[in-house]
């Protein structure tokens, strides 16, 4: 076909149908709350981690919906547990859980962060 | 025996005590407070037209004189039983025994405590009000120039939304309808008094429902540019000179923010009234999963209850702004009507 | 040869005590060199004697039983001290009938079928053994009763057995109604029985089955012996020999590592699953039954623990403390976390590259002040502490008053060892470089992290409650009484975890009337905020809540009071009444 300059490298447009569903689907399994997010984003502004760095739980947790998982591994590890956004959260998702289940789920499906 | 009792003297209560004595029926209003007119008296002006709340208290003072309808003030109703078909007693704190055909609930709400969200440090700090506080604040005022509880003029004023509503760690996971446009009006408010000042509100989600509310809103960007900040407040620390520090999170930045405020307005929600836990117990009554009277058929009979001969006016079935606290108070004297009639056949 | 009856017993103990020998002796050589220099030294120590004793006390007698239910520490005891007594006297009438102390063990274990002669002492020796024998029957009886019902003997909820178990078990319930048959039956030829089974034997006589059954009863009782014996070490009767195996290592100081060992192995298998773990568990009121310690000791047994099991417990340590044997059933469960989280650990490189800040001031302060995350969220408690240190005027350093990284114990409590332990490496270092002598801690989870790993040396760790009850000794501050009544609830990290239960008490004493309800200090409940359980539902958590705040609230106290910032923002938003911290309470009453 006639590419007519419209083309980039990589499309920025998230295909639904092609998302990468294998950590969000493994969470889901064990933490079902996840889907309970209104995306307010009180876990990210009280998070100890976040106060220290550039960590933002809430951004990563919409980045797994979307199944793009290059960036995750680093992103997670700066998580210290604290449990402030479980005890922020006002729809009382197990935050800690998924932070777990994240952390177990790249190990199992072998997800490593790309240059 | 009286044909109505009206628990609650609030603006519910008196409309329908009203609209009932247009249909012939006899009532009486049982009030706990000192005075008529339930929560509004603490209101300053009402969305989204800005009148004067006591405008409202005024009118609903010349009904009562002029209908000379009976209200016992401070009676606190202590149980509501249903003995026979057709025949309550009510049980009041003067020794009243109310015999009645049937009960209007006009109970209405109190507010959400705002100290049992303690990171957001209501009662802690001192610059910490809540909406109601506000309000007081602004019926004081006079004219005079708005000081913040540390007395200096704000130059920065932070409004939060939902707090305690939509919050199950609060106990309330629903939402209170009216704290978003309440906060839009406020703002807007506060910009008139202080127009020097910048104001911002946090919400989760905007939800302007009712007729003139998303003109408001528009008002309050283009006219006021009050700041709406997309992300539920964190917690606030207090800096040595009483100035607040908020985190928040701009969730469409998706950035955390630290803002400086040198005063913070929470929202606070409505909450079923203790009173209504009580009524429960005394006479069944089915209450929904978020504690207010659960309506017998939610589309064609809201004024209804499980207890035939029990009716709800206003805000004992959940949020409700004075315009449709009006009109459901209306509508229940034909609910009540019609159990009546139904009843002596 | 007729004796080949005892061959099932014999061969049944031979196999029983080569697996436990090579069991005990693989166990003890994976001990760490430290450990195992331990048990060298102590073994001519006066330790042995007081383990000894502990096991005479806890093997035998099952004291710790007895305090939880007379009618269960009197099944234990019958049964092992009965049995016990049994082999003991037995030994003995051998060796006065023969005059030789070195025998067959069948010789005295079947004494009667081979003893028929008559010897001084007879009648004695076997009215004795045969009271021992009533004893143990005794205990028997009662153990079936217990399956039929467990709420007799302070048991709701009683253990679910699996296969192997229940055969093992049933082994043991013959042991002992067969012995008493079979020994009946050989009383009936030879009268060479005491007051019990020369009866039984009377009624073989008149019902006239001796002749038929005597070698049919003889070789079952060996068999039920031999089945039993053979099926010990893959049932839950482990425990027997391995309790006293524990009771002996933990008596030289060896302790339980971050690591599952082999002496968190011994832990495991000296769990006789009694079940009393069982009952105190709060997670049963949210109807949660398959992920108490006695359960989760046996699927690390089993090696089919599922990680919803594992970390869905509130590790509130409530079940340790009623635990008979004392097994660490928190830190083993702890252990299992580590091993299961082992391979994804973060090392947290961050820590490395933020800024120094500079002290504000340059003297070097008395005090340095570690809020925790959770303080963070209740300004109220924050504010307090530090009101309290400007009115003594003590010289603190607010450590993390802006940015601090946390303190590591969630990390821990999720198992995750390696990078709690970066946390711990960032913490520590500040702490010493501050020059401090004492660390005021207000979190009663930091608290219990700060005690036991972070090694600060000269240091001294102090909750709020304790320092702030030290400032009001030395006259820094004094308190105002006033007639409120106030229940204290205890936090898990704080009393069980740390045994911190009378400052805060005795400060409440000062600032009004603190009444005593029926669950506290070591059985106190958890408010089931708990950082420890990571699966529990909101509403779950509620469920337990709920319960916990009737049993504070039974006498209608005017306020309720904690010491922990998660147990309070936890109940306040289940009560009207007022929930405050001992800080709170304490800067209210202080007088000017």
């Amino acid at each position: 076909m006639r590419n007519f300059g419209f083309a980039t490298t990589k499309s920025r447009t998230v295909d639904y149908s092609k998302i990468d569903t294998r950590l969000i689907g493994y969470i889901l399994e064990n933490e079902p709350t996840f889907n309970a997010c209104l995306s307010c984003g009180s876990c990210t502004a009280i998070c100890s981690a976040g106060n220290l760095t550039n960590f933002n739980i809430r951004k990563l947790s919409l980045l797994i919906r979307l199944g793009e998982l290059e960036k995750i591994h680093t992103e997670i590890d700066k998580c210290m547990l604290c449990g402030k956004c479980l005890l922020e959260c006002p729809r009382g998702i197990n935050t800690r859980n998924v932070i777990m289940l994240i952390k177990k789920g790249l190990t199992i499906f072998d997800i490593k962060d790309q240059e | 025996m009286i044909d109505v009792l009206i628990i609650g003297g609030g603006i519910a209560g008196i409309q329908a005590a009203c609209s009932l004595q247009d249909l012939g029926l006899e009532t009486v209003i049982v009030e706990k407070e000192k005075t008529i007119g339930g929560h509004l008296n603490d209101w300053d002006t009402l969305f989204p037209t800005f009148r004067s709340a006591s405008e409202v208290i005024d009118y609903y003072t010349e009904e009562t004189r002029k209908r000379a309808l009976t209200i016992y003030l401070n009676t606190n109703v202590i149980s509501i039983k249903k003995v026979d078909e057709g025949v309550f007693e009510v049980q009041t704190s003067r020794d009243v025994l109310f015999r009645s055909k049937s009960v209007v609930l006009a109970s209405g709400y109190q507010l959400f405590n705002a100290e049992r969200k303690e990171e957001y440090g209501y009662k802690i700090y001192d610059n910490v009000l809540t909406s109601a506080d506000l309000e007081k604040k602004f019926r004081r005022l006079n004219g005079q120039p708005f000081k913040t509880p540390t007395d200096k003029t704000p130059k920065r004023i932070g409004f939060i939304h939902c707090v305690g509503s939509r919050d199950e760690k609060s106990g309330n996971h629903y939402c209170s309808k009216l704290c978003c446009v309440t906060a839009v009006k406020q703002a807007i408010h506060m910009k008139q008094v202080c127009p020097e000042a910048d104001v911002f509100c946090c919400y989760m989600d905007l939800r302007m429902y009712g007729p003139g509310f998303e003109e408001m809103y528009r008002e309050a960007q283009e006219k006021y540019h009050v700041q709406f900040i997309r992300g539920r407040l964190s917690e606030v620390s207090e800096n040595s000179d009483g100035t607040l520090q908020l985190k928040v999170e701009d969730t469409l930045a998706a950035r955390p923010c630290r803002i400086q405020a040198d005063m913070l307005v929470l929202m606070v929600g409505m909450e079923a009234s203790k009173n209504t836990a009580l009524f429960k117990q005394s006479c069944n009554l089915e209450c929904a999963s978020n504690r207010f009277v659960k309506p017998n058929d939610h589309h064609i009979g809201s004024n209804q209850t499980n207890v035939p001969g029990l009716f709800t006016a206003g805000t004992s079935i959940g949020p409700m702004s004075v315009f449709d606290t009006v009109n459901h108070a209306k509508s229940v004297a034909f609910a009540v009507n019609e159990y009546l009639k139904n009843s002596e056949l | 040869m007729e004796n080949y009856f005892v061959l099932p017993f014999t061969v049944g103990t031979v196999i029983l005590f080569s697996i436990l020998l090579v069991k005990y002796a693989l166990w003890i050589s994976k001990l760490s060199k430290i450990d195992k220099l331990r048990i060298v030294q102590s073994i001519f120590s006066r330790r042995t004697l007081s383990a000894i004793k502990e096991c005479f006390m806890e093997c035998l007698i099952h004291r710790r039983i007895f305090k939880r239910n007379i009618l269960l520490g009197y099944m234990h005891m019958s049964l092992a001290f009965g049995w016990f007594l049994l082999i003991v006297v037995g030994h003995i009438e051998w060796v006065v009938y023969s005059g030789t102390f070195v025998t067959y063990p069948w010789n005295s274990i079947f004494f009667q079928y081979f003893v028929h002669e008559s010897f001084p002492g007879e009648k004695i020796m076997a009215n004795i053994m045969d009271f021992l024998l009533l004893f143990v029957l005794s205990g028997v009886l009662l153990a079936y009763f217990k399956r039929i019902n467990s709420r007799m003997y302070g048991i709701k909820k009683t253990t679910k057995l699996k296969p192997r178990d229940r055969m093992t078990m049933c082994a043991l319930w013959l042991i002992f109604p067969l012995r008493l048959l079979a020994e009946g039956a050989t009383a009936s030829f030879y009268h060479n029985g005491g007051f019990l089974t020369n009866s039984v034997g009377r009624f073989f006589e008149w019902i006239q089955i001796s002749h038929t059954t005597e070698e049919i009863l003889w070789w079952s009782y060996s068999i039920s012996l031999g089945v039993f014996f053979v099926g010990l070490p893959w049932s839950r009767y482990m425990h027997i020999f391995t309790e006293v195996l524990l009771i002996g290592i933990r008596s030289t100081g060896v302790k339980l590592k971050k690591e599952f060992n082999s002496y968190s192995r011994i832990q495991v298998y000296s769990c006789s699953r009694c079940g009393i773990c069982i009952d105190v568990c709060q997670m049963h009121i949210s109807n949660i039954s398959n992920n108490q310690s006695v359960y989760i000791l046996k699927n690390i047994r089993d090696q089919n623990l599922t990680d919803r099991k594992l970390f869905n417990c509130l590790l509130c340590g409530r079940c340790e403390q009623a635990c008979p044997v004392n097994i660490n059933l928190n830190d083993l469960r702890i252990s299992q976390r580590i091993r299961a989280t082992k391979e994804y650990n973060s090392d947290y490189a961050f820590l490395k590259t933020l800024p120094v800040e500079q002290p504000v001031e340059d003297k070097t302060p008395e005090v340095i002040y570690f809020a925790g995350c959770m303080t963070h969220m209740t300004p109220g408690i924050k504010k307090s502490v530090l009101k309290v240190l400007e009115k003594a005027n003590v010289n603190y350093q607010f450590m993390d008053k802006d940015k601090g990284a946390c303190c590591g114990r969630p990390l821990m409590l999720a198992g995750q060892y390696e990078a709690a332990k970066k946390l711990i490496a960032h913490n520590r270092e500040k702490i010493l470089e501050s020059g401090a002598s004492t660390l005021l801690v207000s979190c009663p989870i930091c608290y219990k992290v700060f005690k036991d790993d972070y090694e600060l040396g000269q240091i001294s760790i102090k909750h709020h409650s304790e320092y702030f009850l030290e400032l009001v000794e030395q006259g820094k501050i004094t308190l105002k009484k006033s007639d409120k009544s106030i229940v204290y609830h205890d936090p898990c990290e704080l009393g069980r975890g740390c045994g911190v239960y009378e400052p805060p008490r005795n400060l409440l004493k000062m600032t009004g009337n603190l009444q005593s309800i029926q669950q506290e200090k070591v059985n106190s409940l958890c408010c089931s905020g708990s950082l420890g359980d990571l699966c529990l539902s909101m509403s779950d958590r509620n469920t337990i809540k709920a319960e916990t705040l009737k049993v504070l609230l039974n006498q209608n106290p005017d306020m309720l009071a904690t010491a922990c910032p998660l147990c309070k923002k936890t109940f306040v938003k289940g009560v009207d009444i007022q929930v405050k911290d001992i800080a709170e309470i304490v800067a209210e009453s202080m007088e000017n």
